[in-house]
């Protein structure tokens, strides 16, 4: 390719457009909304940027800071399940015929066309008092709980329904469930690019699988390990409706806070303020997974 | 000799991919200590072979005993055998003394056993001082003797080789050939080799088994398979060859004359266990083809002496001339219009100025070199 330096008028032609778009729909508003943050309310709708750090010191009260370290726990825990539930799945993918790869690929970008408040609501359906689950589990209590006398053990009650919504468990299974595809694509990128001989010789040389697993897949699959964490922790960190839909009243999280700030509470400068602390952790965060990624990178 | 157990036995196995037959009935003998090699072209089900004795494919049918040992429900990692990869397959992640002792680690040995015997192992194959270094500072020849140090530092008894100098140039790997003919004589393990390449067949082998569509068309020692090729694609595919179709005109127990499309009479002194008038295919090596120069005249009575008058003798005209310094090849074109292939080594310094393009010239063949093939 030419250097831009060679071809100024093609650059231009090119960089223009995303560039002026990024100005004014990205920077722009991002720069009001940093002006926001150390502004105060004059009145009911006007904000003056008197450059006060209030907001800020106002932000890391206990009580909001307690709830930005509970987001940064239940993202953890969703990346975590994401790795734990999505490299099987990204391994069966890369191990599976030519003839199926492309339609497992499919079936993990399928939840994207639909809407995710839709998807949302599904959950909902699947987890309530009445939903599918409680209702499955209770089928199959009534049914196999009459074998239990059978093996000599007492015949249980009748079946009490699970809480399954409204709480933690809910949030983190809905954002599992969203996320992910996130994992997955990343994590079946880089162990596709995987020599299987590798494998094998490590097979050879005596190893079990769930040896060369952590030996020789998991290292050498790092950098897609780690853009997968990435991609996975940065968005469920800034969640916003899964917890609305899902949580009860103690899974609230920053992007709720945030949303509350800007509508029903009207602050705008103290939501602008928690954007931008909740701007920083992903910053903190990708700049990790940057570094880690060129150590991994270094070491191959 | 004594009766002595196979390392490796390979008995009726037959593999199929869905409707493909890779391997179809092969039944084959390893001898402790051999050097053996499978030859074939690409695609002829050898690597199969291989694999299925290192355990990463199953036989559809048949079975395979490593040292007595049924190897059916035997996973790969824990055959008594280790495999060098085409690719080496060295982790790209960990040093060399990593690399070499990853399976020894993974078998729970000391770790001062493992200090020397990592080293010891890459003394073997010259990499010492070598241990600290990463595959990516190493050079294609040098990854593959860490993969071979990997494997031998496993004491296995049987080493697996897949194409394990396909991937060197040249001259590495004419060096190569002598370097793993003598390591597998100083560790005496037996090694089984897979290649497309008869050269490195030819030089490093103890026995050859040519694979030609899953079967094996010939097992003989490398010398056997040049000179009594047991059919045409042997012949055809170890060395080069000129083949010619034709009828057996005469068949007795010291003699026998092949009457060929092309070539005309061809005189044996020895016998062909064929039927009269049966066809058959006549196969002589170019090398064993004597292009007389003109006013040579002892050549021309060597000929005469060797054969009955009128046999193993041809007439043509030089169509093609190639010269690769220690010989030169000559594709010379028969009265018939038959083409010939013939080499002559090139003895003094001016030999390739005998010869020049659309020359024509006489030549003939000892009673003992062409080869009567059956099949």
């Amino acid at each position: 390719m030419e250097s831009w330096r060679t071809a100024k008028g093609m650059f231009a032609a090119v960089a223009t457009v995303p560039t002026l778009w990024l100005i004014g729909f990205f920077i722009v508003p991002l720069g009001i909304v940093w002006l926001y943050s150390f502004g105060t309310n004059a009145s009911l709708t006007e904000i003056e940027i008197s450059g006060t750090f209030s907001n800020y010191s106002r932000a890391l009260d206990p009580l909001y800071l307690g709830i930005l370290w509970k987001s940064i726990l239940v993202a953890a825990a969703t990346t975590v399940i994401c790795i734990v539930v999505g490299f099987p799945v990204a391994l069966a993918i890369v191990f599976s015929s030519n003839k199926w790869k492309p339609w497992l690929l499919l079936a993990i970008m399928l939840p994207f066309w639909t809407n995710l408040l839709i998807r949302t609501y599904a959950l909902i359906a699947v987890l309530r008092r009445e939903g599918y689950a409680n209702q499955s589990l209770g089928w199959l209590h009534d049914n196999l709980g009459g074998l239990l006398p059978l093996v000599g053990l007492p015949a249980p009650g009748a079946y009490e329904p699970l809480e399954l919504l409204y709480n933690n468990f809910a949030v983190i299974f809905g954002l599992v469930y969203v996320h992910l595809p996130f994992m997955v694509l990343p994590l079946y990128a880089a162990l596709d690019r995987l020599d299987k001989s590798l494998i094998e010789a490590s097979l050879d040389l005596g190893a079990g699988h769930f040896r060369t697993l952590l030996a020789i897949v998991a290292p050498l699959a790092a950098p897609g390990i780690i853009s997968g964490v990435i991609i996975t922790f940065v968005p469920a960190l800034g969640a916003y409706l899964t917890p609305d839909l899902l949580g009860g009243p103690d899974s609230q999280m920053i992007a709720n806070v945030i949303e509350r700030q800007f509508k029903r509470a009207n602050d705008w400068p103290f939501g602008a303020a928690l954007s931008f602390i909740l701007m920083y952790a992903t910053f903190i965060a990708i700049a990790f997974q940057a570094m880690k990624s060129r150590q991994a990178e270094a070491r191959q | 000799m004594t009766e002595q157990q196979p390392i490796i036995s390979i008995r009726n196995v037959s593999k199929r991919f869905g409707p493909v037959t890779a391997v179809d009935n092969v039944s084959i003998d390893i001898m402790p200590g051999e050097f053996f090699v499978l030859l074939g072209p690409s695609g002829c089900g050898k690597t199969t072979l291989l694999r299925m004795i290192a355990g990463f494919e199953m036989p559809t049918e048949g079975q395979i005993l490593i040292d007595g040992q049924d190897m059916a429900k035997v996973p790969p990692n824990r055959r008594p055998v280790n495999m060098v990869f085409q690719s080496y397959a060295v982790f790209p992640h960990m040093t060399v003394e990593q690399n070499v002792g990853y399976g020894l680690k993974i078998a729970r040995v000391g770790s001062d056993e493992i200090k020397s015997r990592v080293a010891e192992a890459l003394e073997l194959v010259k990499l010492d001082g070598f241990g600290a270094r990463r595959p990516d500072q190493l050079s294609g020849g040098q990854r593959q003797r860490v993969a071979l140090a990997r494997s031998l530092v496993m004491r296995p008894k049987v080493l697996l080789l897949d194409e394990p100098l396909s991937a060197l140039d040249a001259k590495l790997r004419a060096q190569m050939q002598f370097e793993l003919a003598d390591l597998q004589d100083e560790v005496g393990i037996t090694f089984v080799t897979v290649t497309h390449d008869q050269d490195e067949a030819l030089s490093m082998a103890g026995r050859i088994a040519v694979i030609n569509k899953g079967e094996v068309a010939q097992l003989a020692p490398p010398s056997d398979l040049y000179e009594f090729p047991a059919n045409r694609f042997v012949a055809d595919f170890v060395g080069s060859v000129n083949l010619f179709e034709g009828k057996l005109t005469l068949d007795e127990p010291d003699r026998a004359a092949v009457e060929c499309e092309g070539l005309g009479k061809v005189y044996l002194n020895h016998g062909v266990t064929g039927s009269h008038q049966s066809n058959v295919w006549v196969a002589i090596r170019p090398e064993k083809i004597y292009l007389h120069v003109p006013g040579d005249g002892k050549a021309f009575r060597a000929a005469q002496e060797d054969a009955p008058e009128g046999y193993n003798f041809a007439r043509g005209k030089i169509r093609g001339m190639s010269y690769l310094g220690d010989i030169t090849l000559f594709d010379i074109q028969l009265e018939s219009g038959a083409m010939l292939r013939v080499s002559r080594p090139n003895l003094s310094r001016r030999d390739q100025e005998d010869f020049t393009w659309d020359d024509k010239v006489s030549m003939h063949w000892r009673a003992d070199s062409p080869v009567v093939l059956l099949s």
